[in-house]
């Protein structure tokens, strides 16, 4: 668990979150803080232990596959930065 | 006799079911207090000021039909946090990324509290994304706490408990991820619920830590989170994680009290760090639930002191797959660039704040290829270990009782540097999360200079609200802390802004 190898750069470059050169610094002596922190964790036996996934045991909730109402082209659309043709438009991704 | 605006919910349907007065009165009264001490509180990112007077006048006139019987909240106000969705309403999450973003459908909760009459007033200010414990990490301005204008109401929920505290609206709906409804409640002299995992769809909730958000009410008393908690409670078909259980009569068990209650005490609760007068208060407030009739004795949660560790692995790990959805393309902001990588980068590098970036590269370090197991496999094995120590506890007592925080509400930029003493401050509200309970925060007493209010946790086992309630009930019927309103000076026909 050593975090000796804090790569802010290439974590923001994986997460797409351009820093700044301060932010990033910022972020490094942070995050080394927390992850000393969280060592504790290296404390407990978690032999045989089952992780846990969620709050609650429930399992494969399915519903009826059918056709239901949904929200109308338009307003789907309406909170888009940037639309065209009812399409959102997006910057050339394929030369 | 107090003014309209400083009554509880169960207090105004009454009032309004005799007649005595209407909602638009009510609704005039909590606006005339919102101008006289927004200024200073700032709980509201938006107010809804005509919105809320045409439903209130339609719930006075649904009243005059006779269509009230069916409708518990016909003509009461209520705020809601910056995070559920409400159909033409703004949806910011206390963040730039979202700044111009109005909702196109109402959350499931959302639907039901507009079914039974509620009139929906503003939208309350947060924590960016609901991370954090201070309101300082909104993108727009700081919360203050109606009690001390120089102390932090706590966060994320810091609008919901503030205007609450202040006296701007009745209660309020606000989210609970780690403790982001009890640790405000705790903070502003409220009473704060958050109902078992599953109890209460999700559904227009925007996602922070999809396994540990859950919505719940902010209120001036047990009775009225018992009357939204019915209204809100119930199996959602659009949300996956949705329980099944059919919905108890919370507020028909409300008056059993608590004689033959079995009240845990966690020895491990008894950390450095807690203040005597937090400590001292919680021990008033045991000493009068054991005099109701209530039997105390000690239990052991061993695994209490991981669960900030675990939490902080757990939150942020969910949290970075959760906001990778703001990409600058669907909705939201976007600052463009050259290819879609760029766009991305860009749009999210300016559009989220310092916490949310710093979670988001934290999950994004614990989930990445050589650490997961490390790291978030070895949290969610923890997390089953600290859920096994609730239910086992279970099997010996009804509820478990604890301070909701180890201090009382800090100052303004205290924490704000450094995120590990912020993450600390939750380590009594977060097992509620991670192990899937319920729990509620509220007023047992109040600090000596200055005054600041306390709060007591009370926390039951899945779906054991109706119990909980119960108990929190008996407790503030021997009470008067949750009766007490803060000093705020007001500023009539018009107000300044608040200094320093």
């Amino acid at each position: 668990m050593a975090h000796t190898d804090l790569d802010i750069n290439y974590l923001a470059h994986l997460a797409r979150l351009a820093l700044t050169p301060e932010e990033a610094a910022a972020l490094n002596g942070q995050l080394a803080g927390v992850l000393s922190y969280v060592e504790k964790l290296k404390e407990v036996d978690v032999t045989g232990v089952e992780p846990m996934a969620h709050a609650q045991p429930r399992v494969n909730v399915s519903r009826p596959d059918e056709v239901r109402p949904s929200l109308p082209h338009s307003e789907a659309l309406r909170n888009a930065p940037a639309s065209a043709n009812g399409l959102f438009v997006v910057p050339k991704i394929v030369e | 006799m107090p003014s309209l605006n400083e009554l509880s919910l169960t207090d105004l349907r009454d009032l309004l079911a005799r007649g005595e007065c209407s909602s638009r009165e009510v609704v005039e009264a909590c606006l005339d207090r919102v101008d006289a001490v927004e200024a200073q509180v700032r709980a509201f990112l938006h107010l809804d000021r005509e919105g809320a007077l045409r439903q209130a006048d339609a719930a006075d006139a649904a009243r005059r039909a006779g269509e009230a019987s069916d409708r518990p909240l016909l003509g009461l106000p209520l705020g809601l946090k910056d995070v559920l969705a409400e159909q033409g309403q703004q949806l910011t999450c206390g963040s730039r990324i979202l700044a111009d973003f109005i909702s196109p459908y109402d959350a499931t909760v959302v639907e039901r509290l507009r079914q039974a009459g509620a009139v929906l007033f503003g939208r309350l200010n947060m924590d960016e994304f609901a991370m954090g414990s201070s309101t300082e990490n909104s993108a727009y301005f700081p919360t203050r706490n109606p009690w001390d204008l120089d102390r932090t109401p706590g966060g994320s929920s810091g609008g919901c408990a503030a205007a609450v505290a202040a006296a701007e609206c009745p209660a309020s709906i606000g989210s609970d991820t780690g403790g982001s409804v009890r640790q405000p409640a705790a903070f502003c002299g409220v009473v704060g619920l958050k109902p078992t995992y599953g109890r209460v769809s999700r559904y227009g909730l925007v996602a922070y830590a999809s396994s540990l958000d859950q919505v719940g009410p902010v209120t001036r008393s047990v009775s009225d989170a018992a009357l939204l908690l019915g209204v809100m409670a119930g199996h959602d078909s659009r949300d996956a994680t949705s329980l099944p259980d059919p919905a108890p009569d919370y507020a028909a068990a409300l008056d059993r009290g608590v004689r033959g209650l079995r009240i845990g005490l966690p020895r491990e609760y008894r950390v450095g760090g807690l203040a005597p007068e937090v400590g001292g208060a919680v021990e008033a407030a045991v000493k009068v639930l054991a005099d109701l009739g209530a039997e105390v004795r000690e239990i052991s949660l061993p695994h209490t002191e991981h669960s900030v560790a675990a939490y902080y692995i757990i939150a942020p790990a969910e949290a970075s797959a959760n906001l990778a959805r703001f990409d600058g393309i669907r909705y939201g902001r976007r600052e463009d660039g050259p290819d879609p990588v760029t766009l991305y980068a860009r749009t999210r590098g300016s559009g989220f704040g310092r916490e949310v970036k710093r979670r988001i590269v934290l999950g994004t370090y614990v989930l990445s290829s050589g650490y997961y197991d490390a790291y978030y496999l070895r949290a969610q094995k923890v997390r089953a270990l600290i859920r096994r120590d609730f239910l086992r506890a279970f099997e010996e007592v009804d509820l478990i009782l604890t301070p909701t925080t180890p201090t009382t509400a800090f100052r303004l930029g205290e924490k704000v540097d450094d995120p590990l003493q912020m993450y600390l401050m939750d380590v009594f509200t977060l097992a509620c999360n991670l192990a899937g309970l319920c729990g509620i925060s509220l007023p047992c007493g109040f600090s000596g200079s200055p005054r600041l209010p306390i709060g007591l946790q009370l926390l039951g086992p899945p779906l054991g609200e109706t119990v909980l309630l119960q108990a929190a009930q008996a407790y503030q019927s021997a009470t008067a802390w949750h009766r007490e309103l803060p000093g705020l000076a007001t500023a009539p026909g018009g107000s300044e802004p608040a200094s320093g």
